[in-house]
């Protein structure tokens, strides 16, 4: 598949803002940190949560529980792909009984990932309450999934995606809506 | 890139890569048993046909439960129900199989080759439970995962086996498995159940008729089961085999401190293995059954998972989060 | 009158090897020689070609009566002429076991009737080849046996074997032995050795045929009579059978293509590489080719030994022993023997022919007055064996779409054509 880009959505500062401005919100809308713990999505997700904690523990020196999960197991579109994905661990050392979770990932689009994170999050327990932080809301739910943190919404087509790229996992820092070429 | 194994027949084939696969992907299953709802959507709308020509509770409730787990359905064949008329010929069976049009069958049978057999005939993964005298290779993978995780890694340990190889699937798996890790592996039984050609099976192999110098030096120690369905020839009094081969407290001392003991179950206590020994620290039992689980839902997330090989698939396109 | 113009005659018993066209007259071989009175005969152009006197197959399952459904006499010797045999003997192992004259009678006549080539049959040792009583062999021989045993299996003690030897030596008849000890056979299915370990099939050690073996050569010794190892696979049988020889018994041995052809760690879970004696080892192979060139081996015989192809759809440990033989049995002799320049093309032939011939207690030979049976080959013609192609009922072989250089092209019975390639098969 080619692509071609389109426009930067979010330079490296932009994302930076961005996400000092979210973990701020997530701390002024929770009522207190107590129960609060983050649960970044992987792939990308994982350091955006990450990163969210660390900002939250150097502004209000709290310091919030973080973890990964893993949604392959629970994706609803695997009976379509010619190869099963690999599968990996969560990292989730806390309990989730009665957290108050907020789940970490870099784009909302259709919701189905964050239904498969929800069944994921079921299986280990019973949180008090699970709201969604994305860096982009690109619209296109398919499914009624609804994000309390929004980095930046965006209006895109169906052949259009959103590449977001982060220094730990692609060496860069960026975000851009791309186009599939024929 | 790993090519897709289409079918488990035995671990003589697998390639170390594909071993390692296997062991990796089985981590996030054991991290799964400890979910307090151990139940998966990822296979349902799944068959799996668990034909099994020969009693066996254990790896039939482990396979069962392995696809349960994942949200498959199993249909059941038992030599001892009707649905497998004992004499039925296994042509026969293939052919009825065939007609439920199962999404993977998991085939155990009193005669090596026969997963061979099938998987010739029909178009469905198969994953081989245990054949005659020939394999057992999940049991081979979950002994290797349990020595992995017990010891940190699998490369270059001694390990000793001990009792009836001649006639243990089981042995042959975990040799075959074994061998290509740069295993020491010693051979310890009565004589006329450690023949000469069993040291073509693996590189660095060797056989020790003698219990004490067997378990010298040994990292692992995986003892066999005293079989009574596949005929100790010639029979051997139980006096005379625990005399010379079971493993007792004493004789484990003889082995490296952190020695594992391991058994594919079930256990004779008493016979091939002293109940101190069974219930002991060394022991890796329960582990292994854990373990079973695991891998054989790694096998089955991976071979009955996903559309069937020459399908092709809908590329609609998602967003990078769904990486 | 046939004339077989322009070959290369080669008959082991005159030492001939030469240019000549054979004349044949009705069902004799009429004279031989160069630039014969051939007016009025049908011309057989042999260019390029071989020609030697009928092979004969000492060991092959016609599976009639009784089990037709695996092969008849008539379809057996079809695909017997196919691979260039004039005469082949069938074992008696059929149902009802060829054990009485009326059953001998039945096969001679079924075979005058509807058979390609001629059919020598072999009786049972003893009743029903259980083992204990002896079956009625004087009224067999008048009959028309040949031999007899019990394969399929062994003969069952010494003592038996002692009996059916003194019988037979006055007779005249030779006793071929199955070699087997059945204590170590049990149930294994496949030569013991490290392919049978890997594969976890039940292996039978070689000592199995070579105790055996053993026995009769010992029994041969204590009663004088004619003893002939059927389908030698071992060393160990070889051994046996050269001391017997060099002390003067008249002891003599065959063995299959497939095991001079084949070994063990050919064996996989197929069951076209099942057959008793088991595929042996290397070591087995070379020492047999080793006595099919120095003459410790006089013959080399098929074992052909048909079943339908469902009986052999079946896992590896339950299904019948057993492959056919007849159309490969002499490419394989050129291509594992001869053209890698193991044993010359004269002593093929003699493993053919007179080896054979000798076993039975008669001659083989191209000369005037002897039978108009010839066997007439090539051994360039490149060809592809199919068993989908075969008139035998049965598919059970290895070597299915092997390609294979020299092939038999005609075979004549009592001077009647039986077999004739097709040119436009010649491929």
């Amino acid at each position: 598949m080619r692509v071609v880009e389109k426009r930067q959505l979010l330079s490296a500062e932009e994302i930076g803002r961005t996400l000092q401005r979210l973990a701020h919100e997530i701390v002024e809308k929770s009522g207190g940190t107590k129960d609060l713990a983050l649960i970044g999505v992987r792939r990308r997700g994982v350091p955006l949560s990450q990163r969210l904690a660390a900002i939250i523990r150097t502004s209000s020196s709290v310091t919030v529980p973080v973890g990964t999960l893993d949604i392959t197991l629970y994706r609803d579109d695997l009976s379509t792909v010619a190869h099963q994905p690999v599968v990996q661990s969560n990292e989730i050392e806390f309990s989730v009984d009665g957290r108050d979770i907020v789940l970490v990932d870099d784009v909302l689009y259709t919701g189905r990932t964050v239904r498969a994170a929800m069944n994921g999050l079921f299986d280990l327990g019973r949180p008090r309450r699970i709201r969604l932080c994305v860096l982009i809301d690109r619209g296109h739910r398919e499914l009624p999934v609804e994000a309390t943190f929004i980095g930046s919404t965006v209006q895109t087509s169906d052949t259009e995606i959103v590449e977001v790229r982060l220094q730990e996992i692609d060496g860069e820092e960026r975000v851009m809506l791309v186009d599939r070429v024929s | 890139m790993l090519q897709r194994l289409q079918h488990l027949l035995g671990i003589e084939n697998l390639t170390r890569e594909q071993i390692t696969f296997i062991l990796d992907q089985s981590k996030p299953f054991q991290e799964f048993q400890r979910h307090p709802l151990k139940k998966l959507a990822t296979l349902r709308g799944k068959t799996v046909a668990l034909a099994f020509f020969e009693p066996s509770t254990r790896t039939r409730i482990s396979f069962a439960t392995a696809a349960a787990r994942l949200g498959a359905d199993t249909m059941n064949l038992q030599a001892e129900s009707s649905s497998l008329r004992k004499g039925e010929s296994l042509l026969d069976t293939v052919r009825t199989l065939e007609a439920m049009r199962p999404d993977g069958i998991v085939i155990r049978h009193s005669s090596s080759g026969a997963p061979h057999f099938v998987a010739e005939r029909l178009e469905v993964p198969v994953l081989n439970a245990g054949d005659g005298t020939h394999e057992h290779p999940t049991q081979a993978l979950l002994d290797a995962l349990t020595i992995r995780d017990r010891k940190g890694k699998l490369e270059g340990w001694n390990v000793t086996i001990l009792g009836d190889i001649l006639h243990s699937r089981v042995a042959r798996s975990d040799i075959q498995l074994l061998g290509k890790f740069g295993t020491r592996i010693t051979l310890c039984g009565p004589a006329m159940w450690v023949p000469r050609e069993l040291e073509s099976l693996a590189p660095k192999i060797h056989r020790e008729p003698r219990i004490e110098r067997a378990l010298d030096e040994a990292d692992v120690i995986i003892v066999l089961r005293v079989q009574t369905e596949r005929m100790h020839e010639p029979a051997l009094a139980a006096e005379e085999f625990i005399l010379g081969y079971q493993l007792t407290a004493e004789r484990l001392r003889l082995a490296r401190p952190e020695a594992l003991v391991l058994h594919p179950g079930p256990m004779i206590r008493g016979l091939e293995i002293d109940p101190v020994v069974a219930d002991g620290t060394q022991s890796c039992v329960l582990e292994q059954v854990t373990n079973g689980l695991a891998v054989r839902m790694a096998l089955l997330y991976h071979l009955v998972g996903g559309a069937p090989v020459d399908e092709p698939h809908p590329a609609k396109e998602r967003s990078s989060a769904a990486d | 009158m046939l004339l077989i113009k322009n070959g290369r005659v080669l008959d082991p018993t005159s030492r001939t090897d030469a240019a000549l066209d054979v004349l044949l007259d009705g069902e004799r071989i009429a004279q031989l020689g160069v630039n014969l009175d051939t007016s009025g005969a049908e011309i057989f152009d042999a260019k390029d070609l071989i020609v030697a006197p009928g092979f004969i197959d000492l060991h092959c399952h016609l599976r009639e009566p009784g089990q037709e459904m695996s092969e008849t006499i008539e379809t057996g010797t079809r695909a017997a002429a196919r691979g260039g045999f004039t005469a082949v003997c069938c074992m008696p192992n059929t149902q009802p076991v060829n054990d009485s004259a009326s059953v001998t009678r039945g096969i001679v006549e079924r075979a005058a009737a509807v058979a390609s080539v001629r059919v020598w049959p072999i009786g049972a040792a003893s009743a029903g080849s259980k083992g204990e009583a002896l079956a009625e062999i004087a009224a067999m021989k008048d009959a028309g046996i040949v031999a007899v045993t019990d394969d399929g299996k062994p003969i069952a003690t010494a003592r038996l074997m002692r009996q059916v030897m003194d019988y037979c030596r006055a007779l005249d008849l030779p006793v071929i032995d199955h070699c087997e000890d059945p204590s170590l056979f049990a149930g294994g299915v496949m030569r013991e050795g490290p392919t049978s370990m890997r594969l976890g099939l039940k292996g039978i050690p070689a000592q199995s045929e070579s105790i055996c073996a053993g026995r009769d050569v010992e029994v041969a010794a204590l009663t004088g009579a004619r003893l002939h190892v059927a389908h030698m696979s071992t060393l160990g049988s070889l051994e046996y059978v050269r001391f017997a020889k060099k002390s003067g018994l008249r002891v003599t041995c065959e063995v299959t293509p497939h095991h001079f052809t084949l070994t063990d760690e050919d064996v996989r879970y197929d069951t076209n590489y099942k057959m008793n004696p088991p595929l042996a080892s290397r070591a087995d192979r070379e020492a047999l080719i080793q006595g099919l060139a120095d003459g410790s081996v006089d013959a080399i015989a098929t074992d052909h030994a048909p079943h339908h192809p469902g009986s052999k759809d079946v896992e590896f440990d339950r299904a019948p022993f057993g492959i056919t033989g007849f159309e490969t049995a002499l490419a394989l002799g050129l291509s594992g023997l001869v053209h890698p320049g193991k044993i010359s093309l004269m002593r093929l032939m003699e493993l053919f022919t007179t080896g054979p011939a000798r076993v039975l207690g008669m001659e083989r030979k191209i000369a005037a007055g002897e039978p108009a049976d010839l066997t007439i080959f090539s051994t360039d013609h490149a060809w592809t064996f199919r068993a989908a192609d075969s008139p035998s009922k049965s598919r059970n072989t290895p070597f299915d779409g092997r390609a294979f250089r020299g092939a038999p092209m005609a075979t004549i019975v009592g001077g009647r054509i039986v077999y004739r390639r097709e040119a436009a098969a010649r491929a």
